[in-house]
């Protein structure tokens, strides 16, 4: 039961074979297992979970199931759910009970399914190796002794240790694929304004999308269809029809022209991951696909450019946090000022701090020219790259991390070697591309290694197609940590 | 470029965030570090390049001007470090 698929669950509910109440009782028992070495969850409430999987089940009982009722899954604690403890990973919301529900978390509530709890990540988003949440590093269920990647790496660990089918995550610069590479699962960022952000506790707006992460594609499909569509709270959210993710899923994929980007297999690339990355390409050659080689000639700017863009929107996203409305507020200061100062110094930790100090010299007068509108400039260079590439592809393809999951503290001392493991990931949502990650093989030791698949605007039912053909003709996704 | 450590000190001043003593120094080595990164994108000409500020080309939506959500206050105001009356409370700014 662990191990079944969305579907399989679906199906094992709706012929009784299972209830929705003791699906949750088995994951949360696993949760209270496991959790306490993985540190992948900030808030379990069973009594919650249950309550929900009861209401599941009587309605399934009624016949008014859905293809997700009664399955329950993990949110990131980025999504604000009413009730809820939602703490973005930060002390600063470390005292917040949201009042309300995000647009995903009423989207998944209206589906019926259950959740489970609140994933660790990285505070508010920023970091790669889930090393950045004041609740403590998230260790990942292939190795403890490494990182599960970030910023969902809660999610991407809960996942991959089967204490949950599947779970929410989001992506700003790489915070689904990396942590789905490194974890051994299939994650799937949207394009930019397909999935709305209305309670989504904002990092780098023009950048920030929600999506799934799961076992497998389909079930990633699946999970799609329950949270994308309009949402008029949200100013960016895309006004489309609905689109069934899983109705390309059984496509064959012959004559599928999938670019190569000469860029992603430069130097920089380890060379496990480089062996695994194309093997899966030539799987993609045997199942009928074309490959076409591509260039994006500015690809190695996404990471200077998104360090100017992605702090800048931060420092203005965050200065909400004032200890005044809710969060953290100092316990002792003098003035006004010195109120905010000091409930900011405290509340916030390190790598936050370093975000908004950047963002709020590169947004200061006399720089705003030479950092903010010149990165900018740089981020309309690499979209049009991202346009000249798809004129001769249907999908690109490359690694998802340059290397495997890397050592708990190995990088934790240096921002800017942690900013380069998101190397391959920054360019997608600059440019606001769909792209997702699926697992390949395993590089060194025995880690996971994830093949990136980048789509057009809108093209998330075709990458979903791509991935799921290869899922039929190989296991690596099927390839859980022993336990 | 290189940040001083008054540019650190007024940054964070902007920024509304203390710096304990000692770690304005820590800090601006670590920013420098950052900024030698950024530097890359200055040798790039982008003349004649329009700036990208979002990822779709589409235009902000409009709505009729009237009230579509309800008084939550006391819900919303549950969680807030100090309330009276419905308002928030800080420390006194006007004598």
């Amino acid at each position: 039961m662990i191990n079944a698929s969305l579907k399989e669950l679906a199906a094992a509910l709706a012929a009784k074979q299972v209830s929705s109440l003791e699906l949750a009782t088995l994951f949360l028992e696993r949760i209270a297992q496991f959790n306490p070495a993985l540190n992948a969850f900030i808030t379990v409430d069973g009594e919650k979970s249950l309550a929900m999987a009861r209401e599941a089940d009587a309605r399934i009982a009624r016949g008014e199931g859905g293809p997700l009722t009664g399955i329950p899954i993990a949110h990131k604690d980025i999504f604000c759910a009413e009730g809820w403890l939602t703490t973005c990973g930060s002390k600063m919301l470390s005292n917040f009970v949201s009042p309300y529900d995000a647009t995903v978390i009423e989207r998944f509530k209206a589906a019926g399914t259950v959740t489970l709890g609140k994933t660790n990540m990285d505070e508010f988003a920023m970091g790669s190796s889930n090393e950045t949440s004041f609740y403590g590093p998230v260790k990942n269920p292939w190795d403890p002794a490494v990182v599960p990647g970030g910023s969902s790496g809660g999610s991407a660990a809960a996942v991959s240790a089967r204490l949950t089918p599947a779970a929410t995550g989001t992506d700003t610069g790489g915070s689904i694929r990396q942590p789905a590479a490194l974890c051994g699962l299939t994650g799937l960022k949207p394009t930019y304004g397909v999935v709305s952000r209305y309670g989504m506790i904002a990092f780098a707006s023009s950048l920030d999308q929600a999506g799934p992460m799961a076992k497998s594609a389909e079930d990633c499909a699946l999970m799609l269809n329950a949270m994308a569509g309009f949402d008029a709270r949200d100013s960016t959210s895309l006004e489309r029809e609905a689109e069934d993710y899983t109705r390309d899923l059984g496509q064959p994929l012959a004559g599928l022209r999938v670019g190569l980007p000469k860029e992603f297999f430069a130097e920089g690339l380890s060379a496990d991951v480089a062996q695994a990355v194309e093997a899966a390409i030539a799987e993609y050659r045997r199942l009928g696909a074309v490959t076409v080689d591509v260039s994006l000639p500015n690809m190695n700017l996404s990471v200077p450019a998104y360090y100017v863009i992605a702090p800048a929107e931060a420092s203005s996203n965050l200065s909400r946090f004032d200890g005044v409305r809710y969060g953290w507020r100092a316990p002792q200061y003098g003035d006004l000022a010195d109120m905010y100062c000091k409930s900011r110094a405290q509340g916030f930790g390190a790598e936050v701090k370093r975000r908004i100090l950047i963002g709020t010299y590169v947004l200061s007068h006399g720089y705003y020219d030479a950092y903010y509108l010149q990165a900018q400039r740089i981020r309309r260079l690499i979209a049009r790259d991202f346009v000249e590439a798809f004129r001769q592809c249907d999908l690109i393809m490359g690694p998802t991390s340059p290397t495997v999951a890397f050592a708990l503290g190995d990088k934790a001392g240096d921002p800017v070697q942690m900013y380069l493991s998101d190397i391959y990931t920054i360019a997608v949502n600059l440019a606001g591309l769909p792209g997702m990650s699926i697992p390949c093989g395993f590089g060194n030791q025995g880690r996971p290694v994830g093949l990136q698949i980048i789509g057009n605007y809108f093209g998330e039912a075709r990458m979903l197609n791509a991935a799921h053909q290869y899922q039929l003709a190989t296991d690596w996704h099927r390839r859980a940590p022993t336990r | 470029m290189s940040l001083s450590l008054d540019q650190v000190q007024r940054i964070a001043e902007l920024a509304r965030i203390e710096l304990a003593p000692g770690e304005a120094e820590q800090t601006r080595d670590q920013l420098n570090g950052i900024f030698v990164l950024i530097e890359e994108m200055q040798a790039v000409d982008t003349a004649g390049v329009e700036p990208m500020a979002h990822a779709q080309d589409v235009a902000q939506r409009l709505r009729e001007d009237r009230a579509v959500e309800t008084d939550r206050h006391q819900a919303f105001q549950k969680g807030a470090p100090e309330v009276e009356a419905g308002l928030y409370l800080v420390p006194k700014v006007i004598e």
